[in-house]
């Protein structure tokens, strides 16, 4: 079970509190009604499918009930980063993350000496 | 005596406090604190079951979580059994029945046991190959047969009586594990001031201490020393000490699920107490002490009763005081099984020989056995046993070749050396790396917070773990937090260094052999199955396990995994890395479905959602029905009516005199603020800013792709405050959707939702005598035609409550929904119900209410549409703005699909005979003669009989349905073919003057 930092509460909660919501940024377009087939398309049903860094939607369905972002890696389910609605996309290499690091026991091995 | 077997002195046990338990009838004698593998072996018994291939008599090999072979039936009462039961594990409590498995008729004289002579028709892949034809007799013939003879145990009959207790906990440090290394990790972690969580499956801490006898920690015997620390621990404030309890699963982020075993080992069971408690932990930092597991030796028959691992055969004379033979032997590849026969012949036991397959063991064990008289045969192999029900007797020879000797054992003790238990370092998703000097998997590189420490981190040496335990104990608390304490000094020394170890095939079962040397004893797989299976093109680990089921019995290879890796990587000619490991899954061991349930059954399985005049409803003898987890009243039965009779007596009443409906279920949503009509605007394909307060409108919901998501009536109370009804069904998804765009895509517009669902209870009132019924009761509002026409809302109050009042109807009859806040619910139903009943009206249910919403064609989102409906396609053109330059939908339903020619359409279907009435659900076709595969023009979606109509009534979806009105096609059904003719979907009242009344 995930844990999730939501970054409206502040908090780390358990992912039984959250809804995941499909992908992040994006938008619907303004001139919805004027958009050609293919512009349809893309917003509404193509998506990539990453192994990888993903951006995501989450919404603390059973907390606050913000939706927000995240950037998760999808084979180690480790979240990068929670931001709000809205915020751009992080540069997730410069940005300081929200979880902290996962310590590998050589690491910590190396801090005990 | 608690049984034959017991050595006076030796143990941990109390002689005085004995326990009786039977064993396939026979009645035993066990001390407390026996586990029924070492209360069996007490009473000289080895043969405790049957193999599940070939029937073979089988003993305890273990003395652990790991056990293969001793897995019986366990039982306190009829509805107190469990099978499979590893008797390694189970303690013994007085009048406990337990029984042997997967025999027939006895375990002495077993009729399966011919498999044993079949069994070269049963190698590796057997059944994938054998039971291919004839197809028609899988279902009839093999898988039957099959299913019956396979398995082991018999599932119990009787319901539970058991509870279960589920805990969630967060702590600093968890350390799954009590031996050495966790004992001292907890101690360093709590010292420094961390919350810590220390568990082990076992009854008490102590790890492999249980079976050692030489070791010394902080100047004290081990088990001593780990006994006193465990109290210590148990003592601190920010320590919970859990033993019986596994560490099964290591999931996402540090969650770790454990399972505590808290009545099972009580003769009288407390029945306040949870057979087994849950805990679901979310730990800052793991440390994983699991250990590791001792290998057998893979040689000729290496599974008759009386061979059992050596630290097996340690722990039952040491912890249990219990001798496993009067001779036994010793066949090892590894010095840590020369510590046995030590400990054996001390106690007075004979060993008649130590087998040590490698020419160079260890020079101290070496030395010890030399000055205890124990014979040590040096690069010899045992090659064979005999023996029936036990083992009676091994056959020696000298490795290369030479004159093989028979030696007379009744039992025998091997190693192959020791597997570190990275089963949940593995669950974690961290990678092990192969050790190629010592041959093991160690952790690796680590996927998630966790440390490994001692055995199960590859970690010989007893000083060395103690040092890597207590710095990895002290690290784990500083770095989730812990600030407090002192440092922890702590000294150990073992017995005896160990040496050596092997994996594979033993002399005398390699790859030109066809002797039975198992690996896997759960499954009956041989070293011959590994190599079988290579032959036959499987090359990749995970499909030789699956060819073989080598390691996918419930013990899930902790024994055999190792050995079954080193003979493929042989066979296939590559080194044991380049062939890998495959994954370890959660659980580590099987788990109860009791404790996983736990509290979700019977009434707590799903909750139930009762409306506010539920009770009233039950005591008209209402039938209820489940909408979602709603109950709903379906029919309200009079004495001898059935289910037909009541929906048509109910249906006529309302059409008559008049109905009262509980229409509390319906989904409610509160929409407030300056951009609420803006914001309605864009998520109905209705317009909204031309309501007027006081006024409602029926107004359908779309996703962006264009279908129909939901509808419902709004009322506008004010400028700037709406009462949004959605279907009962719908009402979570529906303000998830809305709070979706308002959110994400309009975040700009001030708009508050909120769910008023609960808030509400509504009492619909609809007939002719409606208002007659409802007005003496209404406050503060005028109910006449001019003043509050058909969809028009106003507040005020009814029977003394405020009131939201809607003139509306689902029935196409003057009507009402009082909605009330939900405490007066009932009051105010009975009080309607009080002028109702006497007038000749009655209260009806979701059937009537069904049918007759269906007479006038008014739809039910998710019963006449699926999802694939548009707005158009459902008739309901008429709802959908022209004028809206946006909302949700509007560029989804000029997709092409969306509105070319020849989509399916909702519409009526009258049948030929208007007695007949359709199935919901049935096909609908042009030509019923055309050969099959016909061509399907749609389904009924919605069908009755109505009183009303005199006739049946249907709605169907039908491809070009709009343009068929007047056609005749055709139901085919099993048994004949029914005509229909496509009408309009209103079947009653067609000018809907009734509305207005």
């Amino acid at each position: 079970m995930l844990l999730i930092y939501c970054p409206y509460c502040e908090e780390e909660r358990s992912e039984l509190e959250f809804r995941n919501g499909g992908d992040a940024h994006i938008a619907r377009p303004t001139n919805i009604a004027e958009i050609s087939d293919e512009e349809f398309e893309a917003y509404f049903f193509l998506r990539d499918n990453p192994k990888g860094v993903i951006f995501e939607r989450w919404r603390h369905i059973h907390g606050c009930g913000r939706f927000f972002n995240a950037a998760r890696d999808t084979v180690s389910d480790r979240f990068l980063t929670t931001y709000k609605a809205g915020e751009p996309k992080p540069d997730l290499d410069a940005e300081p993350k929200t979880s902290a690091e996962v310590e590998t026991y050589e690491a910590l091995e190396g801090a005990a000496q | 005596m608690s049984g034959v077997n017991r050595i006076s002195g030796a143990g941990r046990l109390t002689p005085a406090r004995t326990a009786r338990f039977t064993f396939d009838g026979r009645t035993l004698t066990a001390l407390e604190g026996d586990t029924v593998a070492s209360a069996l072996i007490a009473n000289d018994i080895h043969l405790v079951g049957r193999s599940f291939k070939y029937h073979r008599p089988r003993g305890i090999l273990s003395a652990g979580a790991e056990e293969p072979n001793a897995l019986l039936d366990v039982s306190r009462d009829a509805a107190r059994r469990q099978p499979n039961v590893r008797a390694t594990v189970q303690e013994v409590f007085d009048g406990m029945k337990v029984s042997s498995q997967n025999r027939w008729p006895s375990l002495a004289f077993d009729v399966g046991g011919f498999n044993d002579l079949l069994s070269p028709f049963f190698a590796a892949g057997f059944y994938y190959k054998t039971f291919m034809w004839p197809k028609a007799a899988w279902h009839r013939l093999y898988e039957p047969f099959i299913r019956r003879a396979a398995g082991l145990g018999v599932a119990p009959t009787e319901p539970d009586p058991d509870h279960y207790a589920s805990r969630y906990v967060h702590c600093d440090v968890l350390v799954v594990g009590a031996g050495v290394a966790g004992l001292a990790a907890a101690l360093a972690a709590a010292k420094a001031g961390a919350k810590v969580i220390l568990c082990d499956e076992q009854p008490e801490v102590g790890g492999a201490l249980h079976h050692d006898t030489g070791t010394v920690v902080d100047g004290k015997p081990g088990y001593a020393w780990a006994q006193e620390t465990g109290k210590a621990l148990a003592g601190m404030e920010n320590v919970t000490v859990l033993p019986r309890t596994t560490a099964f699963g290591y999931y996402n982020h540090n969650f770790v699920g454990l399972v505590e075993r808290v009545t099972d080992h009580l003769a009288a069971v407390d029945k306040t107490l949870p057979r087994e408690r849950l805990w679901q932990v979310r730990a800052k930092k793991v440390i994983l002490a699991n250990g590791a597991i001792e290998r057998h030796m893979v040689f000729a028959n290496n599974d008759r009763p009386g061979i059992m691992l050596a630290s097996a055969g340690r722990t039952y004379l040491n912890h249990f005081g219990v001798a496993v033979g009067k001779q036994v032997g010793i066949y090892t590849a590894h010095d840590s099984a020369y510590e046995a026969a030590f400990d054996l012949k001390k106690a007075g036991v004979a060993v008649p020989v130590i087998v040590d397959c490698r020419e160079r063991p260890g020079d101290a064990v070496l030395e010890k056995a030399r000055h205890l008289g124990i014979e040590v045969l040096k690069g010899h192999s045992v090659v064979n046993t005999t023996g029936k029900l036990r083992i009676a007797s091994i056959t020696v020879a000298r490795n290369g070749g030479g004159g093989a000797r028979k030696i007379a054992v009744d039992a025998l003790l091997v190693s192959a050396g020791w597997t570190p238990s990275v089963h949940l370092f593995s669950q974690s998703r961290g990678k092990v790396k192969f050790d190629a000097a010592t041959e093991r998997f160690l952790p690796g590189t680590y996927a998630q917070d966790c440390l490994s420490i001692g055995a199960c981190n590859g970690t010989d040496d007893l000083q060395a773990t103690i040092d890597e335990a207590l710095a990895a104990g002290e690290l784990a608390a500083r770095a989730a937090g812990a600030e407090g304490g002192a440092q922890v000094a702590l000294t150990g020394q073992n017995a005896f260094e160990w040496t050596g170890g092997m994996i594979g095939a033993a002399e005398g079962a390699g790859p030109d052999t066809t002797v039975k040397a198992f690996i896997d004893f759960q499954h009956d797989v041989c070293a011959k199955d590994i190599r079988l299976a290579v032959r036959e093109g499987m090359h990749s680990v995970e499909h030789i396990k699956r060819f073989t089921t080598n390691g996918m019995a419930s013990d899930q290879g902790k024994l055999s995994n190792m050995h079954g890796l080193a003979i493929a990587a042989e066979a296939l000619g590559k080194g044991i890395p380049e062939v890998g490991l495959t994954t370890f899954r959660q659980p580590y061991t099987p788990i109860t479905f009791g404790a996983i349930v736990n509290h979700s059954r019977g009434s707590l399985f799903d909750p139930a959602r009762k409306t506010p005049m539920h009770a009233w409803e039950e005591a008209q003898g209402a039938e209820f029905e489940d909408v979602g987890n709603w109950k709903r009243a379906w029919f309200y039965p009079k004495a001898g009516e059935d289910m037909h009779e009541a929906v048509a007596r109910e249906c006529r009443t309302v059409r008559e005199v008049a109905g009262v409906f509980d229409a509390s279920t319906l989904g409610k949503i509160e929409v407030v603020g300056p951009d609420a009509a803006k914001f309605l605007n864009l998520m109905y394909t209705n317009a909204w800013d031309n309501l007027k307060p006081g006024r409602c409108r029926y107004g359908i919901m779309l996703r962006d792709d264009g279908f129909v998501y939901d509808d419902g009536v709004v009322g506008r109370l004010a400028e700037d405050r709406f009462h949004v009804t959605t279907t009962t069904g719908g009402a979570p998804r529906v303000l998830q959707h809305m709070e979706d765009y308002l959110q994400t895509e309009f975040p700009d517009l001030k708009v508050w939702l909120t769910s008023t669902t609960e808030q509400w209870a509504v009492i619909a009132v609809q007939g002719p005598k409606a208002r007659e019924i409802i007005a003496p009761l209404v406050e503060g509002i005028d109910l006449s035609n001019e003043a509050f026409p058909h969809m028009s809302v106003a507040e005020g109050r009814i029977c003394g409550v405020p009131t939201r009042l809607f003139r509306m109807s689902f029935t196409g009859e003057l009507g009402f929904e009082v909605n009330v806040p939900a405490d007066y619910g009932q009051a105010v139903w009975e009080a309607i119900w009080g002028r109702a009943e006497p007038m000749g009206a009655c209260a009806y249910g979701t059937e009537t209410m069904h049918v007759l919403r269906a007479e006038k064609g008014y739809i039910i989102v998710g019963q006449d549409t699926d999802g694939t409906l548009t707005p158009h396609d459902a008739a309901l053109s008429w709802a959908v703005s022209k004028k809206k330059p946006d909302f949700v939908g509007i560029r989804g339903l000029k997709r092409p699909d969306l509105v070319k020619d020849g989509r399916k359409q909702l519409v009526g279907l009258l049948t030929k005979d208007p007695k007949v009435v359709l199935e919901e659900g049935a096909q609908i076709v042009a030509d019923p003669n055309e050969p099959k595969p016909m061509t399907m023009l749609g389904h009924v979606t919605s069908s009755y009989w109505s009183s009303n109509c005199g006739r049946s009534i249907a709605m169907a979806v039908v491809a070009g349905g709009q343009a068929r009105l007047g056609q005749t096609l055709y139901v085919p059904m099993a048994d004949r073919t029914i005509a229909v003719e496509v009408s309009d979907m209103v079947f009653f009242d067609k000018e809907g003057g009734r509305l207005h009344g």
